[in-house]
């Protein structure tokens, strides 16, 4: 499992795990980062906070948030776009 | 269900015997999902604002009545879930929970069913009524996303009505649907969402070991899954209630679920995933929707960032293009008028002194607040568009890495930047904002932008005291206030935030047509809560201004009480070389910043000419540096307290500004001095 931070754009993502206090998790959860999502990265520009699409829904994470969502990197479309 | 007849807690919930008649109808949605629209559409000017008991989130009721029924709308709080971390949660699941409305209608936006029916999966474990609204469906055809009324309401077992609230269109099908509900002629059978099957014989046991002390209106089952998911509030209620031995079982068990609050979530969209299943078509995997297209520029890291500036560029066109000259027309009419009061009441004899307080200190300190209309309102009218069609979210994030480094969310970008029309929308603008702490953080920055006024002041005094060196001295003023802005940004964070992070959560909602209504609405509404509540403020200031500036001589400032406080102040002053009657204009531009220059005008006569042959360089710089980072204005303090709720926190951000500007004055004079071997 990787931190969802170090996808880069375009790349697709299973949510393993979240990490960090009760409370974080939870409002994560009810936005639809549960376990056995898939987040889709859309922009990802190495610093600064990223917009990834959860559950249809459009999500800009700081990084230090996004460093808390373990994900499985889904293979083989790391380029699709 | 039922119209509320056996409801014995209204009285002690202060609901009138008028409302009590009524069907209690509670708006229940996430945010952005034109919940306000459907509540303006129905309400108008008709609707109540407050807050809710205790909080300073804004509560909103209306009466609506709909083939003879009397209807009493309650807007509750744009919230994602029904946990407790936000005030906003709390209050909405209060009020369901205690107040028992006859039905929730529950707004979901058509073009993200999956993601907004979760709020819906949490309230149909709550004993009242839902009818279910799928909003925006407009918006989902525009992105691509198919979605089947009749088939999700045959899945749900509850009434689902499409809408175009915009347009009117489903709304009076949605009233309909309210009074079948309330009138139990709708076959109302909901399916309720189910956790996993692993945690089904915990939940049990939790069941079993609380249900004879779960107090009144709590239902068991949602008391049993809260604890479940580690809701605090619920935690600490049950500890309260529960005899001590059940209440250690009750943690044992809970102590070996700790992860369940993402199973119970994930159960909540794997029933959501089931009651769509037939009911919504996605687009092909590839096809782009509106949204996307758009966002490919403006959340763009540089495409982005210029689309900003140029709306920003058009917000300051429209402001001086209309709202500055409205602003100097509105006060010349008002200076008209008090000479002629002023006039009048000489002509017929009455005392100078009643003829200059009205004149000069009342209708002088109401103008004040009548001349901040026109800015105001294009102000809040820029921000309702911003908001309303979606793109806030956008230049939220695009300047989020910037304001991130002074501890503030990138939502305080825009109103901080606005500022410098006028700082007293920018401190009320924070109210974007989520999160207490980036918001009060937001406010007590805000008056370090320097406003139009200030800058009108320094151009006037630049062009005097430095001629043709001015324009650069006037970039560097500018400059060096926005770097001290974000050395003081960086520094509060530290103080007032402790270490604690910024927490960076933002949803970017779907593109959308803003709603005119909508936007008329905030905009009146948010003039208004800004005339009642900070119009007192500013009236009395300027009203206290005028005395000290009148007494005891009757008109001649040099005598007054303003300029034995100057004199007063003179100590002070010396250490940035300015003379006593600079000390009062800049008391007096606390009332309004372009009052520094009336002041000296008054004081000097011929400011040209007298002026830069009394002040040395040094003190000019000083000066127009005391000027930048001086005390926010009378309106502005007045919004600070108003936006805060705290005297407290005002006072704090005043005297700061007070501190750094006269700490600021005195560097650059001292600096300015050595330099110059004065």
């Amino acid at each position: 499992m990787v931190s969802l931070e170090t996808l880069n754009s375009g790349e697709i993502g299973f949510i393993g795990s979240l990490e960090g206090g009760h409370r974080l998790i939870s409002r994560l959860a009810a936005l639809g980062f549960t376990p056995g999502a898939s987040v889709t990265v859309m922009r990802n520009h190495g610093s600064g906070p990223l917009i990834v699409s959860v559950r249809g829904a459009q999500i800009a994470l700081g990084r230090g948030e996004a460093g808390r969502i373990k994900v499985h990197r889904a293979a083989g479309d790391s380029d699709a776009l | 269900m039922h119209c509320r007849t056996e409801d014995t807690s209204d009285a002690a919930l202060g609901v009138n015997v008028a409302e009590s008649k009524s069907l209690v109808v509670a708006l229940a949605g996430q945010p952005n999902v034109g919940k306000s629209t459907i509540f303006n559409v129905l309400t108008g000017l008709s609707q109540h604002v407050g807050n809710w008991p205790g909080k300073t989130v804004e509560r909103k009721s209306g009466s609506y009545t709909h083939l003879g029924h009397d209807l009493l709308l309650v807007d509750l709080p744009g919230i994602y879930s029904l946990t407790a971390n936000s005030v906003e949660e709390r209050i909405a699941r209060d009020y369901i929970i205690h107040e028992s409305p006859d039905v929730i209608v529950a707004v979901v936006d058509a073009a993200i069913p999956e993601r907004s029916l979760y709020l819906l999966a949490e309230m149909l474990l709550l004993p009242v009524p839902v009818v279910l609204v799928l909003n925006m469906m407009d918006v989902a055809e525009q992105e691509g996303v198919q979605i089947e009324p009749r088939v999700l309401e045959a899945a749900l077992g509850i009434p689902v009505i499409p809408m175009v609230a915009t347009r009117n269109a489903g709304v009076v099908e949605m009233l309909d649907a309210v009074i079948a509900l309330a009138q139990g002629t709708f076959p109302y059978d909901p399916r309720r969402p189910t956790i996993l099957p692993d945690h089904e014989p915990v939940l049990a046991e939790l069941i079993a070991e609380v249900s004879q002390h779960v107090p009144s209106p709590y239902p068991v089952d949602w008391i049993a899954v809260k604890l479940l998911e580690g809701d605090e509030e619920i935690l600490a209620l049950m500890e309260r209630v529960l005899p001590a031995e059940v209440w250690a079982e009750v943690s044992r068990t809970l102590l070996h679920h700790e992860d369940a609050v993402l199973d119970v979530a994930g159960a909540r969209y794997a029933w959501i995933g089931r009651m769509i299943r037939a009911a919504v078509v996605r687009p092909r995997v590839g096809v782009m929707g509106f949204t996307s297209r758009l966002d490919k520029v403006l959340t763009h890291p540089f495409w982005g960032l210029l689309a900003l500036m140029s709306i920003l560029g058009l917000v300051f066109a429209l402001t001086y293009a209309i709202g500055t000259p409205l602003q100097g027309w509105l006060e010349g009419v008002l200076e008209v008028f008090g000479e002629q009061v002023n006039g009048g009441l000489r002509a017929v004899g009455s005392p100078s002194w009643i003829a200059d307080l009205l004149s000069d200190g009342l209708i002088g300190g109401a103008g004040m607040v009548i001349t901040f209309v026109p800015i105001l309102a294009i102000f809040f009218a820029t921000l309702g568009v911003l908001e309303d069609t979606g793109y806030m979210a956008r230049a939220a994030y695009v300047t989020d890495r910037f304001m991130h480094m002074m501890g503030l969310h990138g939502k305080s970008f825009m109103p901080l930047l606005l500022g410098f029309g006028c700082n007293v929308p920018s401190v009320l603008g924070a109210r974007i904002i989520d999160g207490e702490r980036p918001r009060l953080l937001t406010i007590l920055l805000a008056p370090l932008v320097p406003c139009a006024a200030q800058l009108a002041v320094i151009t006037v005094l630049g062009a005097m005291f430095f001629g043709n060196a001015a324009g650069v001295v006037l970039w560097a003023l500018v400059t060096v206030n926005l770097a001290v802005l974000a050395v003081m940004g960086i520094l509060l964070n530290r103080w007032v935030l402790r270490g604690e992070q910024a927490v960076f959560i933002m949803e970017l909602p779907l593109y959308h047509l803003p709603n005119l209504r909508t936007i008329g609405l905030y905009v009146w509404r948010n003039m208004l809560a800004f005339l009642q509540k900070a119009g007192g403020i500013i009236l009395a200031a300027s009203l206290v201004v005028w005395v000290l500036s009148y007494l005891p001589a009757g008109g001649d400032v040099t005598q007054s009480y303003l300029a034995m406080l100057g004199q007063a102040l003179e100590p002070v002053g010396r250490l940035m070389g300015l003379p006593w009657p600079v000390l009062v204009a800049l008391l007096t531009s606390f009332v309004a910043k372009e009052n520094m220059i009336a002041t000296l005008a008054v004081l000097y006569g011929d400011l040209g000419a007298t002026l830069p042959a009394l002040l040395s360089w040094p003190s000019a710089l000083a000066l127009l540096v005391v000027q930048m980072l001086f005390v926010p204005c009378v309106a502005t303090v007045a919004a600070m307290k108003q936006e805060s709720g705290s005297w407290r926190w005002t006072a704090i951000g005043v005297g700061l500004l007070l501190v750094l500007s006269l700490a600021a004055g005195i560097l650059v004079y001292q600096v300015g001095t050595s330099i110059a071997g004065i």
